[in-house]
């Protein structure tokens, strides 16, 4: 197959990789045998047998998109779809085998946890191997799982919302996912419980020429509220790695959710996620995402606001460097009176990157008085990258306040003048005013998150100057 | 008296334009030097000239601090000789507040780790004399500032990082009687032998407030005439006219 070009930079510790141990890995490629050994792994129910293999079928009969990002050098032969890691499911991180706990460890999983998260979860390859959640949310009634424990043992209510809030037709790749999804988290928040400190999920694709294909599905019950984020990354390879995962928020009504995401995948992935809220009447869904590595991203989270007076913010920052192609953006269905939208966008290009930003706003007729308002920035740190905005506008009512506002912007010689007359280095004025740039996103980020969105920030600028 | 900048027949151009036309310059540890000339004579100019702003080409002649020739040095090098100058309009850098910004800069000029909580308190003590906002520092640098407070921070940059030459480039422009009162005592506090001052200005005001040894009148690119603080009182009286001819 096709070498990928990957650029060698240093991504200290998300480049670390182990040996590629499995305690079963799929052969490659994709067909009804592969599908049916997976399900049979996962010991599924037999709706879920069914639906994965009417999503084989889905997938088969779709076309790449033909808009986007080439992906061209995405062969399905060459993927493993399923990759089972030498562990079961711990509760304990003692339990969990040494060098994959090492990982978590380096990137800083489990300290986290003991220090300002509520639950979390750990997925390597295309299992979950650590679950967690303490024990006062328990008692509450939430429920905080890995998917296949949530298939079995609360049916009901994953059969009610699995690909129902994002079907399988919804585009080649979601039906690809329901086909072979593997691992991922389940949250049910009960009406009216606040969870205060955030669940995390941490997904770590580890073995080279593989597919993560999590499912995350979320429900927030009616006047509950929770703070859920999820982190992802890979070490580098120099051949393709697919991420095609999928995320099923069901906001109900008067209900809260935020979801934060970074994303920070190495530059042989495919990140073809697909992301998905419901939301209910006088509910809220804040997204918070960060991307970052992967070669091509293709991610366009999407609130459906279907309940009268539903919210939702986006606030995202993209940062493509050398042979990055990230077309992400934001997607909103205003379905309902009285719903608003706002969307920050940021985004950073530079050495050749290509940043997209594409979107799309519709109000339905049935939706008076909604408001949206959209801000997208972008900042190209040199002449050779790329920055482009594709927003698509379907406004079906008169009685609606929209805006939409887009800055290109280059970083001004007198900023870098000013900050070197204080005796910064040109490469520390750059990586300042980059920094100041992503700031409102950063400091929307849990804390460990702004932290590390800022090294990703100076790693990528280190060496970029000259 | 021991020579900090010596600025030798120095031509300069913005562009193609030529804006400094064999200017020369000698300032002396321990002065202060007052710049004044009308609008378009090149003053701002011989601020970025001296701090070899890359938007400014360097014609011919020298600029030399401490006896070294610093015509090529980046703009970091020579902050780091202990050369200062104060903006007319300092930039907004979000996502750093000014303290931050402060310390950063303190160790990137000295080379040395910064003690922070010495640092703080001094910085905090300078923020009291120029009647300055304490909250200010914590805000992120210069952004949403009013012009006031902007040249504020400046004199309060100065103070902090206590640089060899401080070159103020209109730093009275669009202040009031008061805030020039408090930038005039920043300067009065930061001033001792072992350094010195340059204000480049329009006007007369800040000089009624402060002591200065010397009064050079820029005009067309050239220092046409130096004289002693009576000289501003001139100009205050008679404007430019009779050095345009």
């Amino acid at each position: 197959m096709a070498k990928t070009q990957v650029e060698d930079i240093n991504r200290n510790i998300y480049d670390i990789k182990n040996e590629d141990e499995y305690a079963f890995k799929m052969q490659k490629g994709l067909n009804r045998e592969v599908v049916l050994e997976i399900s049979k792994q996962k010991n599924d129910p037999d709706w879920m047998r069914e639906l994965r293999l009417k999503a084989l079928e889905v997938y088969n009969s779709l076309e790449l998109p033909t808009w986007g990002p080439d992906l061209s050098e995405l062969h399905m032969d060459d993927i493993a779809t399923y990759v089972k890691p030498k562990s079961k499911l711990n509760t304990s991180w003692d339990d969990v085998p040494e060098e994959i706990k090492k990982t978590f460890d380096t990137l800083g999983i489990p300290e986290a946890e003991k220090k300002s998260l509520a639950g979390v979860g750990a997925q390597y390859d295309s299992e979950v191997v650590y679950h967690s959640m303490k024990e006062d949310l328990l008692k509450q009634g939430v429920v905080y799982l890995d998917m296949e424990s949530a298939v079995r043992e609360y049916p009901d209510l994953v059969k009610e919302h699995f690909m129902k809030c994002v079907p399988v037709n919804d585009h080649k790749f979601v039906a690809l996912h329901a086909a072979v999804w593997s691992g991922g988290s389940f949250v049910y928040v009960p009406k009216g419980v606040k969870v205060d400190i955030p669940l995390q999920s941490y997904f770590r694709l580890n073995s080279p020429e593989s597919g993560q294909f999590e499912h995350t599905l979320i429900i927030v019950d009616e006047g509950a509220s929770l703070h859920f984020i999820e982190g992802c990354s890979a070490p580098k390879y120099n051949k393709v790695n697919l991420h095609a995962g999928c995320v099923e928020l069901y906001v109900k009504d008067n209900a809260y959710l935020r979801y934060s995401t970074i994303e920070n995948w190495s530059k042989n992935m495919m990140n073809l996620n697909t992301k998905k809220a419901i939301v209910g009447k006088n509910a809220q869904i804040d997204w918070v995402t960060g991307s970052f590595g992967s070669k091509i991203s293709m991610l366009y989270p999407m609130s459906i606001l279907n309940g009268e007076g539903a919210k939702t913010e986006y606030t995202g920052i993209t940062f493509a460097g050398k042979g990055q192609n990230l077309d992400t953006g934001f997607k909103v269905i205003h379905n309902a009176p009285n719903t608003s939208s706002v969307v920050n966008s940021k985004s950073i290009s530079k050495e050749g990157g290509s940043c997209t930003y594409r979107a799309l706003v519709r109000v339905a007729e049935r939706a008076k008085n909604a408001k949206c308002s959209v801000s997208c920035e972008s900042l190209m740190l040199d002449d050779i990258s790329r920055s482009d905005t594709i927003p698509v506008n379907d406004i079906q009512t008169d009685e609606v306040e929209f805006s939409h506002e887009a800055k290109i912007g280059k970083i001004s010689d007198k900023e870098i003048f000013y900050l070197m007359s204080r005796g910064l280095s040109e490469e520390d004025a750059r990586a300042m005013i980059v920094r100041g740039f992503a700031y409102p996103i950063s400091k929307e980020l849990p804390v460990e998150y702004a932290v590390e969105m800022n090294n990703l920030i100076n790693m990528e600028l280190e060496g970029s100057i000259g | 008296m021991e020579k900090l900048l010596e600025i030798k027949d120095l031509y300069a151009n913005v562009g193609e334009k030529e804006i400094l036309k064999g200017l020369n310059l000698t300032i002396n540890k321990g002065e202060v030097h007052v710049v004044m000339g009308p609008n378009g004579a090149g003053k701002s100019t011989l601020a970025n000239v001296i701090f070899n702003n890359p938007a400014y080409t360097k014609v011919s002649g020298s600029v030399e601090f401490e006896g070294e020739n610093i015509n090529d040095l980046s703009v970091d090098k020579i902050a780091k000789k202990g050369v200062f100058m104060s903006f007319q309009s300092p930039e907004e850098i979000p996502g750093i507040s000014t303290f931050n910004f402060l310390k950063f800069a303190k160790g990137k000029i000295t080379d040395k780790p910064v003690k922070v909580f010495e640092f703080k308190k001094q910085v905090e003590g300078f923020t009291e004399e120029l009647n300055m906002n304490p909250k200010l520092i914590e805000r992120n640098l210069n952004v949403g500032f009013s012009g006031g407070e902007k040249k504020k921070n400046e004199i309060l940059q100065m103070l902090a990082l206590n640089p060899k030459l401080a070159i103020l480039d209109e730093t009275d422009s669009g202040l009031d009687v008061d805030a020039i009162k408090t930038v005039s005592k920043g300067i009065e506090m930061y001033k001792n032998d072992e350094n010195a001052v340059l204000i480049i200005t329009h006007n007369t005001r800040i000089l009624k407030h402060l002591k200065v040894d010397f009064v050079h009148v820029l005009v067309d690119g050239r220092i046409v005439k130096t004289g002693m603080g009576e000289l501003a009182t001139e100009i205050e009286e008679n404007g430019y006219k009779e050095y345009n001819a």
